[in-house]
């Protein structure tokens, strides 16, 4: 019975989360366009799996997620193996950014950016290889960035010297560029952190700094998944200007 | 039948989207570290209540609210509306025209963002190790804020047509000059924000907004054009939650005058969910 109240209690939450988007798409359906909601009844039963999903998913997080993250980080410090650690990191910041979606859409639409444009042939295969050195290419930079940010909190370097040198990186290689390939690697930094990899890569970075002695959870724990936004923008630039 | 099909297939991309977490978690746990993974069950539980969790909730958004949205965004952009309600509210053609459309790219920025399951994931760590200084709510609203002000912004520069470079350095040059004088323990997970807030619920229905807007307006070729208010949605939640810090700082300051604040963010933000 308790814990039926207490599901109860979350999916309202959930819910309350959901509603500005909700209220959002109906005003702009009913006020603005003047058009009906289409099949009332698909709507409610997509939101209810929607309610439900972010009920479960906030769930298991307290419960798998978070402490698993945090263990492994635990157990990573007490073996005080850097080298191993490192690799992780790397491991981590690869297998997860390589199989993501969104970045598989976006390195589509840059090999056709990249056609258009004229720097590589316009056929299927030319569009695939392109396509599959970017998805590397950003992987890679994802894989730098969990090392460079597991490092940083290991020797408690203060995040925003290194963001900042990066984004001098960033602006210098703009102006290098090719024009057509800006506006996507600008983008491939907010793409590449999947909903599963924050949790956990916080839960890493969080527990790492918990564990060293001297380093604050809040001030050094935090930052990894800055790196992880900024690399890919760095290298996909540095892609276009080779290939 | 079809719902089946659509439901079977947003299974199979969640379970491929953990399969190399996993792997890499489970061959390091076996392989260097040699220990069983504590409370196995129940962190294996926890695991799959979120693969569960994230496929109905994908499910669910792709059937109801998905669809719509990226009509509503088509729609709005179409030239035959856009002209419509420029004459109706009596504005002089120009980028005035486009008032829907930034209204729409604020609202759905914000809502989108309260919904992100990412971001509510990093606001309940920020919240559990600052002690419960920085509320879950109060940062997800900053960031959410930081979002429609970028995702408006983003729009308005493919409207008249600026290149974007001008644009990010401009927002990097507020970034580095905010940092130095924010409350130090706020600047990581600021910058953190950035990268947390596009994700599952905002990438979809932003890019068809991008997309839309660029092939509606002339003069804009969407290969160029259509990218980058994805980078817009990253660097200005940095702004925004720097600037609720240095507010929340500023707020508390100004009855004490001692400087003790630096983890008392916004005190007076609503509690939220804690478990």
């Amino acid at each position: 019975m308790k814990g039926l109240l207490s599901l109860l209690r979350a999916m309202l939450g959930s819910l309350r989360d959901l509603a500005p988007i909700i209220l959002v798409i109906a005003f702009f359906q009913l006020v603005v366009l003047h058009r009906p909601l289409p099949d009332v009844g698909g709507l409610l039963t997509g939101l209810m799996f929607t309610v439900l999903g972010l009920t479960f998913f906030i769930h298991g997080l307290n419960m798998g997620l978070f402490p698993l993250g945090e263990s492994m980080a635990n157990d990573f410090a007490n073996k005080g193996s850097l080298g191993w650690l490192l690799v992780f990191a790397f491991a981590l910041g690869f297998g997860t950014t390589v199989a993501e979606p969104a970045l598989i859409a976006v390195c589509g639409e840059a090999a056709h950016a990249a056609a258009n444009a004229g720097f590589i042939e316009d056929t299927a295969s030319a569009r695939q290889q392109y396509m599959t050195g970017l998805r590397i290419t950003v992987a890679l930079s994802v894989g730098l960035a969990i090392v460079i940010g597991v490092f940083r909190i290991l020797k408690g370097w203060p995040v925003h010297y290194m963001i900042m040198g990066g984004y001098v990186l960033v602006v210098i290689m703009t102006a290098f560029a090719p024009d057509e390939i800006i506006g996507i690697a600008y983008d491939s930094g907010g793409v590449t952190t999947s909903t599963i990899t924050v949790p956990l890569v916080t839960a890493l970075g969080v527990g790492l700094a918990s564990s060293i002695r001297g380093r604050d959870p809040l001030v050094d724990g935090f930052g990894l998944i800055a790196f992880a936004s900024l690399t890919p923008m760095i290298f996909v630039m540095a892609y276009g200007m080779i290939v | 039948m079809e719902m089946l099909a659509l439901a079977l297939r947003t299974v199979t991309s969640t379970v491929h989207d953990v399969l190399p977490i996993a792997a890499v978690i489970i061959g390091f746990q076996v392989l260097v570290l040699r220990r069983p993974i504590r409370n196995f069950r129940r962190v294996a539980t926890g695991f799959f209540y979120v693969l569960l969790g994230l496929a109905l909730f994908l499910l669910g958004l792709e059937r109801a609210l998905f669809p719509l949205g990226r009509l509503m965004a088509e729609q709005l952009t179409s030239p035959g509306f856009i002209a419509g309600s420029a004459a109706e509210m009596f504005l002089p053609h120009g980028w005035a025209d486009y008032v829907w459309v930034y209204l729409f790219a604020f609202a759905i920025g914000f809502s989108t963002t309260i919904a992100e399951p990412s971001l509510i994931a990093v606001a309940i760590k920020a919240n559990d190790v600052s002690g419960g200084a920085i509320r879950v709510n109060g940062l997800r609203i900053a960031v959410a804020i930081g979002v429609a002000v970028g995702i408006t912004l983003g729009s308005y520069r493919i409207v008249v047509g600026d290149p974007i470079h001008w644009y990010i350095i401009g927002g990097y040059l507020v970034v580095i000059a905010q940092t130095g004088f924010a409350p130090k323990s706020i600047v990581p997970l600021a910058y953190d924000s950035g990268g947390v807030t596009t994700s599952t619920v905002t990438v979809p229905l932003v890019a068809a907004l991008g997309l839309g807007l660029a092939e509606t307006v002339p003069g804009r070729n969407p290969i160029i054009d259509g990218f980058g208010l994805i980078a817009f949605a990253s660097l200005f939640p940095i702004i925004a939650v720097l600037t609720y810090a240095q507010l929340a700082t500023w707020w508390t300051n100004r009855g004490r005058g001692s400087d003790e604040y630096n983890r008392e963010i916004a005190p007076d933000m609503p509690d939220y969910r804690q478990e």
